[in-house]
């Protein structure tokens, strides 16, 4: 064989299988400390892979991308922010997990009608902060509540509730009993109006100004900074489906109403969470649960692996806003 | 009116030497491994995978928009596709090897040897286009699917049957080389019947005969020659040359071929359709186009070829008989109608360009962030990953488009004129025909 011909064939074969050696080489390279993150909505796989292993203090990096279109990631009860994940695009993203236990990653962004379905798992291992005590069972658990029963109330108020002017009858009337938490929680805004009506000290006093202490003890048991919270909260996460004014008219919320998550029709309807009759007859717990849990069923997903406690009494106080006048307090 | 390239020594020597091209191929066929690969294991984004962005939007652009109009088949000089099936043919990657025999070397049997199966091949590309262009796993297993077919075909039939008669790229190219400004042909063909063995053909020990399995001194028009230069490299007297020329010199002898009489339509129709699929607004249609095997989709690709292969040539037929009945001409119909085909090569090449133009300059951007991350595995070689899209000389989009079509209308009936000279066929129903469909193609892109 002649010289060119050789020379002529190694130049062809080292060129060709530099294009084909040469990237898988650089991926393997690139991806030996990371985990490849892939996205892609919930119809077509959600995340790949579904679940990460890692350890407690060792720094877990991710590289992550979308393979259709713009998704979100974040992992729940872990303060960091949400970052975009761009298709065809890389976002490199490192974890630090002090305590072992099972985290819920999640998709941040509204890709699809069954956005919500796009969830995985990292498993953390090993020895890292343990807590003194185990966390308590959730409140509605305690309760022992029948999440799914119908709670509509018979009584609402015929103007909006104000908060200021239940401040001032509060002055007048002291309420102490019916200010602390665990009533606040566990009783819906309808039943603690019921309780005041019957109080004999506040007999004196007509339904509408009942109703604003009821917003006064609504007021009492938030802060500001939380209502903040839950309102942008709920405009992440909740909107989609519930609506950016939370009458249930999201984005998806047509396509809810005529299929549920298991594909039979049905009307799944997000809630409005402005109509009084539904929302003035839940009290915050039956709504911690209903969170925490998810719809079982329907297309609300649960929250309870993602929101912390204080997180879930955020979105609640805030839905209570739409109920309430609001004031400084 | 020519003007010899070859002339010049350094072309001349440049064309000739076998590493150059080698060089070149050696790129190419690197690059579109590269895009099957890509697609295969890239991102399945499409704007951000190679595949995708270099095959269909970069290079489509260098074709349609450069290489066809001026080099003709300049680019199936240097197309990587046929490269490893005939260096394993032959056995060898520069010259021929001593007493080394083709493998099966058949002939191409002679009910084929036309470029129907290429109309077909192109057709059936274009009804799968939607997923093709869009979907980098789709389109890496066509190109690999196109590679092995090249393969195969090397391995069991003599010279390049894959690039004459099967490639669907091949086929449009070649008519719309008839329009550039480049050709290869010998200088004197009295030299030609006086050369023994023929070397241009047969080949010989510089050089294997024409791949194109062209006789070069029958070369009249630029439709079958490949620009591969072998029969630079094996002619003994010298006597081929490259010439520049007018800008579609070969149009003015009208093809009588039916095949390529249909190719002119197939190619102007896919024009319209993309145009109208990929341009427009209709979603209820881009929708069907891209939902490959549902009921919509049969009803989409029934629709196009309806559209490509009856309504567009019925009208034609149409025109091309009121010129015969008004100019009393007793030409075969048939002949009339493949000749006058001729004139839709200016209007469809233009048509194509037209197209091209709006949706390479809307992605072009794409083409940045492509090169540095390829497989959109997260790289930045050139620090362009990052670059945002946006679409280009937005301004001047819609004058280019106009003044493509409009110079193709113009050109067309230039051309019409020419081969009513030949057929002796009033040439205007034709020209109203042309002006329809470039009012039909300025309604789509505009």
């Amino acid at each position: 064989m002649k010289r060119s011909e050789i020379l002529a064939r190694c130049l062809v074969i080292i060129a060709t299988l530099s294009v084909l050696v040469i990237p898988p080489a650089v991926r393997w390279f690139n991806n030996r400390q990371a985990v490849e993150l892939h996205a892609r909505i919930a119809e077509t796989g959600g995340w790949t892979p579904e679940s990460i292993s890692a350890q407690a203090g060792t720094p877990l990096h991710l590289r992550l991308t979308s393979d259709d279109v713009i998704h979100g990631f974040a992992v729940g009860k872990l303060n960091g922010p949400a970052v975009d994940v761009e298709p065809g695009k890389v976002t490199s993203l490192t974890l630090n997990f002090d305590k072992p236990g099972k985290y819920t990653f999640y998709c941040t962004r509204w890709c699809g009608l069954n956005h919500w379905r796009m969830r995985g798992t990292i498993d953390v291992t090993g020895k890292g902060l343990v807590d003194p005590q185990p966390a308590p069972a959730p409140l509605y658990m305690t309760l022992n509540l029948d999440l799914d029963a119908p709670h509509p109330t018979a009584v609402i108020p015929v103007v909006k509730p104000s908060a200021v002017r239940g401040k001032e009858l509060a002055n007048a009337h002291p309420i102490i009993r019916y200010l602390i938490p665990d009533y606040y929680r566990s009783h819906s805004p309808a039943q603690v109006y019921l309780d005041l009506r019957a109080d004999p000290s506040l007999t004196i006093l007509k339904d509408p100004q009942v109703w604003d202490l009821v917003a006064y003890i609504w007021q009492q048991n938030t802060t500001p900074a939380e209502l903040a919270d839950g309102r942008q909260r709920f405009a992440r996460n909740c909107a989609a489906c519930h609506g950016e004014t939370a009458a249930g008219n999201g984005v998806f919320a047509d396509d809810l109403a005529q299929f549920d998550t298991l594909g039979t029709s049905g009307d799944n309807r997000p809630v409005d969470f402005t109509n009084p009759i539904t929302m003035l007859g839940a009290s915050p717990v039956l709504l911690q649960g209903k969170i925490i849990r998810g719809g079982m069923g329907t297309g609300m997903p649960m929250w309870g692996s993602i929101f912390s406690d204080d997180q879930i009494w955020s979105v609640i106080s805030y839905l209570y806003s739409y109920h309430f006048e609001e004031s400084i307090k | 009116m020519r003007y010899e390239l070859t002339r010049f020594p350094l072309v001349k020597a440049v064309l000739k030497n076998r590493w150059p091209q080698l060089v070149v191929y050696t790129v190419m066929l690197s690059g579109f491994l590269l895009a099957i690969m890509d697609g295969l294991v890239g991102t399945p984004v499409g704007n951000q995978n190679y595949a995708i962005v270099f095959v269909w939007i970069a290079w489509w652009a260098i074709l349609i928009l450069a290489a066809v109009p001026f080099l003709g088949r300049g680019w199936c000089a240097v197309c990587p596709i046929p490269l490893p099936g005939e260096w394993l043919s032959h056995g060898a990657i520069l010259a021929p090897r001593d007493g080394k025999k083709p493998w099966l070397n058949l002939r191409w049997p002679n009910r084929f040897r036309n470029i129907w199966s290429q109309n077909i091949t192109f057709l059936l590309v274009a009804l799968f286009s939607t997923v093709v262009l869009t979907t980098p796993l789709v389109s890496g297993g066509v190109l690999a699917a196109m590679l092995m077919v090249a393969i195969g075909t090397s391995l069991v039939f003599e010279r390049r049957a894959f690039c004459r008669y099967l490639c669907p790229v091949g086929g449009f190219i070649g008519l719309y080389a008839q329009a550039a400004p480049l050709e290869l042909r010998v200088k004197n063909r009295d030299r030609c019947v006086q050369c023994a063995g023929k070397p241009c053909y047969n080949g010989s020990a510089a050089g294997y005969g024409c791949p194109w399995q062209v006789f070069p001194p029958g070369l009249t028009r630029n439709t079958y020659c490949g620009l591969c230069m072998e029969c630079l490299r094996t002619c003994p007297h010298d006597n081929i040359a490259l010439n520049l020329r007018p800008f579609g010199a070969d149009l003015e002898k009208p093809s009588r071929r039916m095949d390529e009489a249909f190719k002119a339509f197939i190619m102007l129709g896919a024009a319209m359709i993309y145009a109208l699929v990929l341009l427009g607004t209709n979603g209820t249609l881009k929708s069907a186009a891209y939902s490959v095997g549902s009921l919509t989709w049969f009803g989409y690709a029934v629709g196009s070829l309806v559209f490509i292969l009856s309504i567009l040539p019925g009208f034609f037929w149409v025109s091309v008989r009121m010129g015969q009945l008004l100019s009393g001409s007793i030409d075969p119909m048939r002949h009339a109608f493949a000749a006058f085909a001729t004139t839709l090569v200016p209007l469809g090449l233009m048509s194509w360009i037209a197209f091209s133009l709006s949706f390479v300059l809307t992605n072009a951007t794409y083409i940045l962030s492509s090169l540095s991350d390829p497989f959109g595995w997260g790289w930045n070689l050139f620090g362009t990953a990052g670059i945002t899209w946006q679409p280009l000389l937005t301004t001047l989009v819609i004058p280019m488009q106009v003044l493509a079509l409009v110079g193709g209308l113009l050109w067309s009936i230039r051309i019409a004129q020419k081969v009513s000279a030949e057929t002796h066929i009033t040439p205007l129903p034709v020209a109203i025909y042309a002006t329809m469909a470039t009012l039909t193609m300025l309604g789509l892109i505009l």
